[in-house]
């Protein structure tokens, strides 16, 4: 199923005997790296500022008597005051979509989406791979860049990237996209659902985060070079 | 393929990723302002083309009105610039035939439009008024405003200060206000007249308004833009 290039790496051993050192996977696309980190900042900044503005109204009530949800630390926040979460949200939004169409637009045109897309083929190993994360279950064999759960995890992100575009859009105008602001019940909830979307990011990351620490080195460079050495598959 | 090739290769791949480093350009404390000014500008421009002059912002039934005394008050300077109103009048100047000082009285001689509308404050909240006044543009009719004009400049006792695109200014729910919950405007909301317009964030409707210019040139944009905020904040 992975449609990813398989390539041995040899070096020269004695009397130019190729030696083999190890099997390389190419499995990130240029492209799909690129949109990585350029998003990974851009998501920094989007959480960041969009926590600044928050601040200057940490309810989802009403203004008069005003209930706070929490109180989020200014360290935690980028802009610096209103104005300035402002400025960074209304600019780095544009780089935010202009990364995540040319994502979409390079898998589906490419046909890489296969490689994360969650179908109803990844039914059947999403739960031993859920056994063995969780539960200290037999790891399952690996057969291609993503298992199962990981394909979810990406394809439920990616969801909720559009999400976070579109509640985003809700909120910034409510009258001229007045029918994704009804969708979302109205401007009010629109701004709740724009939250809970940043949440929902946040754990991906979190978990996203702690993945790639306990994949290790070779995992990591192969989101900076596409290519995956000594693969599992 | 060889462990040397492997490894030169791996560098060309890792260094075709360094256009992600002209981020850091907002990483640069000299750069960083005007970067943001471009960005927030852009926004502006985007939303000026988003914004639909026929399309009319939600109005709602009376039983979702926010109650008066929970509609919020926020001023820049004081609650009360202490208008005379007996004194009163809006000075109209610009690109109109028919400058000059206008009494409330002619304001209010104008049909008068009642609007149960959202404002959203950029702070984040949102409350449901009511809201009576005059169209603008009956207003901008009244003076013989070339509405081929770019923008609306208005002027305020407390030294507030804002600026209109015309499409907006234009826009039949874009009031000259004079009166909240069927009655007449209160000082602390902006006595004897404010702009109240649906479609706008809550800091471009100016209170307590003395002078209105049509104008092609903004001399000055508005109190809190200055400070950093948006220009356009269409919602």
């Amino acid at each position: 199923m992975s449609n990813a290039v398989i390539e041995i790496v040899e070096q020269k051993g004695k009397d130019d005997e190729p030696l083999v050192v190890a099997r390389a996977a190419y499995e990130h696309p240029y492209i799909v790296r690129l949109c990585h980190w350029i998003n990974t900042v851009a998501l920094f900044v989007m959480i960041g500022s969009g926590l600044q503005i928050f601040r200057a109204f940490p309810s989802f009530g009403a203004k008069i008597p005003q209930k706070d949800l929490l109180h989020w630390p200014k360290a935690f926040a980028i802009g610096g005051w209103l104005g300035g979460g402002l400025q960074w949200h209304l600019t780095f939004m544009w780089i935010y979509i202009a990364t995540g169409v040319l994502y979409l637009a390079y898998q589906i045109f490419s046909g890489n989406y296969r490689q994360v897309l969650f179908t109803h083929r990844d039914l059947s190993g999403a739960w031993p791979m859920v056994k063995h994360y969780f539960f200290f279950g037999p790891k399952p064999p690996v057969r291609e860049a993503y298992n199962p759960l990981q394909k979810q995890a990406y394809t439920t992100v990616i969801v909720l990237g559009v999400l976070s575009v579109l509640t985003g859009f809700a909120v910034w105008k409510p009258i001229q996209f007045s029918w994704l602001a009804w969708m979302m019940g109205g401007f009010h909830y629109a701004r709740i659902w724009h939250f809970a979307v940043m949440w929902a990011i946040l754990l991906f990351v979190l978990g996203h985060l702690v993945m790639v620490v306990l994949h290790g080195w070779n995992n990591f460079v192969s989101m900076l070079t596409g290519w995956k050495k000594d693969p599992e598959y | 393929m060889d462990d040397k090739k492997f490894r030169q290769n791996s560098r060309r791949e890792l260094l075709k990723l360094t256009p992600v480093l002209a981020l850091g350009a907002f990483a640069v404390p000299a750069w960083r302002e005007g970067l943001l000014k471009k960005g927030l500008g852009f926004s502006d421009w985007a939303a000026a083309r988003l914004f639909r002059r026929g399309h009319l912002a939600s109005t709602f039934d009376d039983a979702e009105l926010t109650p008066f005394e929970k509609f919020p008050l926020n001023t820049y300077d004081v609650d009360d610039p202490g208008v005379i109103f007996e004194n009163w009048t809006l000075t109209v100047s610009g690109a109109v035939q028919k400058p000059g000082d206008y009494t409330l009285a002619q304001v209010q001689a104008l049909p008068r439009v009642r609007q149960n509308t959202r404002h959203v404050c950029v702070e984040g909240w949102d409350v449901i008024g009511r809201f009576g006044g005059a169209r603008l543009t009956d207003f901008l009719r009244l003076v013989g405003a070339d509405p081929g004009a770019r923008f609306v400049t208005v002027n305020c006792a407390d030294d507030y200060y804002e600026s209109l695109d015309m499409a907006t200014a234009l826009h039949p729910q874009t009031l000259l206000c004079y009166e909240m919950y069927d009655r007449p405007l209160t000082r602390e909301h902006g006595a004897p007249l404010r702009l109240q317009m649906p479609t706008k964030i809550g800091y471009k409707q100016a209170k307590y308004l003395t002078d209105l210019k049509v104008t092609n040139v903004l001399e000055r944009v508005g109190y809190w833009e200055d400070q950093g905020y948006s220009w356009f904040y269409g919602l």
